[in-house]
């Protein structure tokens, strides 16, 4: 019993803030909010980021994941702690750290910007790296966490059966960690929807070019608190869709079970 | 890679893992089916995995021979190791290990989507190993919803669909109950027999090395140390394991003046005129216990011992006895009785000379 209300407790925690989100929200300008021409481009800034992020993750995230966890190699917990760190510093730290790197005077960013006239701060492509940063370990943790799950047995089978490593990698490996990869892009995804402190940092914050949802809530936060009220109500609507959507069937964790 | 050769299967792996020590030569030939038998541990799973090109050998050499003479898979001074996707060889493994994420028609197509053949090709390929197998009905069945016996048939299926010229089964009956065991038994070594191919089955149970098999290779330890009929084996262990197996004491040492001396330093009288290093059955049956030390010119075998355990089987019972000679006697329970023997008793066992069998070890 002590633990139920606890548990209740715990559930009110969450919950709570929610409902005086919902309380004070003023449904009646919402509409007239929703169709102002900044909000409207952060809001298409923000999917179009995400998504970007998202998909930048997978390309890269799930070879690094299959290293981790497939390939013995000396420092092989210094370079997952590595590539897990921007999860755990406060995002602020990591929109610094990418500035001098990449930043037009940084480390790496005078060659990019010397060589191939490229700048990544204070641009849309800046947005998606900054959340790229931030959001890749998501998805790295829990597919590589799937990958040792999985019983190594059922790729030998198929090794046998005349199945090179690429495909047995296609046809075997992927389909079994899918609800990983599921869930790992969701959590990504979620995580650079949300990203805040590395993005204004690294890319600052232009209307229709690095003002994403987060940066514009705050900042209606100080002149308009009624449309960062609405703003705020969209991002929690979205989010919430997609994870009641996703439900337990893909963020339960484990790999699908491969019975014999 | 190809030379010329007659043997079907031509083996010696040698190879260390973890703690096992793998040392073992087997051959095989063209149609034959050979089971290796041993106790769990043995290495016997570690041999299929390095003839299917699972784990590479440290040592040896494997030949397959193929259509066009004898294909080298695997000889590390030569620097050959052919992958396994490459390798003439399929594998039933132990638990089947079907993909669950594949009907049992995928199942089957999968080595020959793997090998390049086209979709429609290779699954209507596949339907026919699954009606020869009675399975047409369970064609669109996820792996989960079959039973024991139809999935280890789906996995015959799906390792025969390759063609390959060795077919490797491990246990592949371990993952049934006992209730269905001997009917998946009788179909599985109807449809071994279909299959022309060498075939090497590693089992732990001798029911289906010799219900399946026509050599059975005892393996221990990481050694083969014995091969032959499934008879021939059994009629003359010359492992302790083959020995608990048949139900016999094996006794080993070396035979001089028609005494053969163990090395636990037992001596026992053989009506047998050989002598060097000896194996001896013992059966327990021909061993009979008695409270006091009373040779007889018939009895010439007379050892001391404890009684470690009593086993009661219907109207007789086994008594193992340490000591300097281990051994299992088999008496009546008025015998039994008789004696009123306990654990921890000291007892005497008896043996007519005559009643050993000795051979060559």
């Amino acid at each position: 019993m002590p633990a139920l209300v606890i548990a209740l407790i715990a559930i009110a925690f969450f919950a709570l803030p929610f409902v005086g989100l919902l309380w004070r929200a003023p449904w009646s300008t919402a509409w007239s909010v929703l169709s102002k021409d900044h909000v409207r481009k952060a809001l298409l800034l923000s999917i179009k980021c995400s998504l970007a992020a998202t998909v930048l993750a997978l390309c890269f995230g799930v070879p690094l994941a299959w290293l981790l966890a497939r390939v013995r190699f000396p420092g092989r917990s210094v370079v997952r702690a590595l590539c897990t760190l921007s999860m755990v510093v406060p995002p602020v730290v990591g929109g610094v750290a990418l500035f001098f790197s990449f930043g037009r005077r940084g480390l790496f960013g005078q060659y990019l910007d010397r060589w191939f006239d490229f700048r990544l701060p204070f641009t849309t492509a800046g947005v998606v790296v900054a959340q790229t940063f931030v959001a890749m370990p998501f998805l790295v943790l829990t597919v590589e966490a799937a990958l040792r799950q999985l019983d190594r047995r059922f790729e030998d089978a198929a090794r046998t059966l005349g199945g090179s490593r690429w495909y047995v990698f296609r046809r075997i490996t992927l389909p079994t960690v899918t609800p990983a990869l599921v869930a790992g892009s969701v959590l990504a995804w979620a995580r650079a929807l949300g990203e805040f402190g590395a993005t204004i940092t690294f890319a600052g914050n232009y209307p229709g070019r690095t003002q994403t949802m987060p940066l514009a809530t705050y900042l209606a936060l100080e002149s308009d608190p009624d449309e960062a009220l609405i703003l705020s109500l969209v991002l929690i609507a979205v989010s919430f869709i997609v994870l009641v959507g996703l439900r337990d069937r893909w963020l339960g964790g484990a790999p699908r079970p491969v019975a014999g | 890679m190809i030379a010329q050769s007659t043997a079907g299967v031509s083996a010696r792996i040698a190879l260390q893992l973890g703690a096992l020590d793998l040392d073992v030569e087997l051959d095989v030939q063209p149609g034959e089916v050979v089971a290796i038998l041993g106790p769990n541990g043995a290495g016997k799973s570690t041999v299929l995995r390095a003839l299917a090109g699972l784990v590479p050998i440290d040592r040896g050499r494997i030949t397959i021979a193929a259509a066009s003479g004898e294909l080298v898979v695997d000889d590390p001074t030569a620097g050959v190791f052919m992958p396994p996707e490459q390798r003439p060889v399929g594998v039933v493994f132990q638990d089947y290990l079907l993909f669950a994420h594949l009907s049992a028609l995928e199942n089957v197509a999968f080595g020959l989507r793997a090998r390049g053949v086209a979709r429609a090709d290779a699954r209507r390929q596949a339907a026919d190993w699954l009606e020869r197998m009675g399975l047409t009905d369970h064609a669109r069945h996820r792996p989960r919803q079959l039973s024991g016996g139809q999935a280890q048939r789906v996995a015959l299926a799906r390792a025969l669909a390759t063609e390959p010229r060795l077919l490797l089964l491990d246990e592949p009956l371990a993952a049934l109950d006992a209730g269905t065991r001997a009917d998946v038994r009788r179909d599985l070594r109807r449809h071994l027999e279909s299959f022309d191919g060498m075939r090497i089955l590693v089992t732990h149970d001798p029911v289906d090395a010799y219900a399946l098999a026509d050599r059975v290779a005892i393996m221990d330890a990481g050694r083969i140390v014995q091969v032959g009929t499934l008879n021939e084996v059994t009629a003359h262990p010359r492992s302790r394991y083959v020995a608990n197996l048949v139900g016999v004491n094996l006794v080993s040492g070396v035979v001089h003046d028609g005494v053969l001396a163990t090395e636990s330093g037992a001596h026992v009288v053989i009506a047998d005129a050989r002598a060097g290093p000896t194996f001896a059955v013992v059966r327990p049956q021909a061993v009979s216990l008695q409270r006091e030390s009373v040779a007889t010119s018939s009895v010439r075998n007379i050892w001391p011992g404890t009684v470690v355990d009593i086993d009661r089987l219907g109207d007789r019972c086994r008594i193992s006895l340490s000591g300097v000679l281990p051994l299992t006697a088999e008496i009546t329970v008025a015998a039994l009785d008789s004696l009123a023997l306990r654990p921890g008793d000291e007892i005497f066992a008896a043996v007519k000379a005559t009643d050993i069998e000795a051979y060559p070890a």
